[in-house]
């Protein structure tokens, strides 16, 4: 992508997906690590699901290979959790220094069931402070090997769910 | 007309596609402020707003007062993952078996 300056006013994005199963097999994919691994950066999951929990993203087989990749990728906490529709936290990412320092984010997912079961699923992540986490997360750095971002991710995830093919990565 | 027909209409459009870069700088506009880049009266800029949402390219949310659009790139990455790079993939493939076969008969 372009080196395009991004300066908005609102520092939030906002991702929406359709996909053809139930709001419960959509939350199991976000918040069980069997699911997580299978898709966008091949994160193993933990999340304690109840206000004020912990959440952690420990490397997938994949990214542990790399040199310098941290214990735990992402921490955050669960601010609101209800399933199978809404799932609130805030969101770090330790990858490095940087990026760390940027501090906690807040990452909703709103899951919502419509016709002919398929479900929405929309996903807010509020980047205030966070530039260089917005652009990494808006897929920004891809051409680099750092992933799609989250558009990348939801478009795994879809796939996974839909044929339970997993993307090349 | 299917997801990707109807990403494909929205994207077949230039005023649809200055809105979409409009958004890529500066997500979370409001119809207000998109109209004021385009010589175009509200309603048409509305409509376009219309087939972008109905797309799924552009999500619109509310903010206290405000309604905010906001870029969602989901469905052209779907498009991407499941369109360009199967086609890029091939070519690059097609390339080493032709690279394979002339250093056997080399």
């Amino acid at each position: 992508m372009s080196n395009a300056t991004h300066a908005p006013t609102t520092t939030t994005q906002v991702y929406r997906v359709y996909i053809k199963a139930t709001p419960e097999a959509i939350w199991d994919a976000i918040t069980k690590p069997e699911w997580t691994e299978r898709y966008g950066y091949a994160a193993r999951v933990d999340y304690d699901l109840r206000p004020g929990g912990a959440y952690r993203a420990y490397p997938g087989a994949e990214m542990a290979k790399h040199e310098g990749v941290p214990d735990v990728v992402v921490d955050g906490e669960v601010i609101e959790a209800d399933p199978p529709r809404r799932l609130v936290q805030t969101w770090r990412m330790l990858m490095d220094a940087d990026l760390k320092a940027e501090g906690f984010t807040r990452l909703t997912h709103e899951i919502e069931p419509g016709e002919g079961g398929v479900t929405k699923l929309t996903m807010i992540h509020e980047l205030e402070d966070a530039p260089k986490l917005a652009a990494l997360v808006g897929g920004e750095h891809e051409s680099e090997g750092a992933g799609g971002g989250w558009s990348w991710v939801l478009s795994g995830l879809k796939t996974v769910l839909e044929t339970g093919d997993e993307l090349d990565r | 007309m299917t997801d990707d027909d109807r990403v494909f209409k929205a994207l077949a459009d230039p005023t649809r596609r200055f809105l979409l870069d409009r958004l890529f700088e500066r997500d979370g506009r409001t119809l207000t402020e998109l109209e004021s880049e385009l010589e175009m009266t509200r309603f048409g800029v509305m409509k376009h707003l219309r087939v972008l949402e109905d797309a799924g390219i552009v999500v619109a949310r509310r903010s206290g007062r405000e309604k905010l659009h906001f870029l969602n790139p989901v469905p052209i990455r779907l498009i991407h993952d499941r369109w360009i790079d199967k086609y890029a993939e091939r070519r690059v493939s097609a390339l080493a078996d032709l690279k394979s076969e002339l250093e056997q008969n080399s």
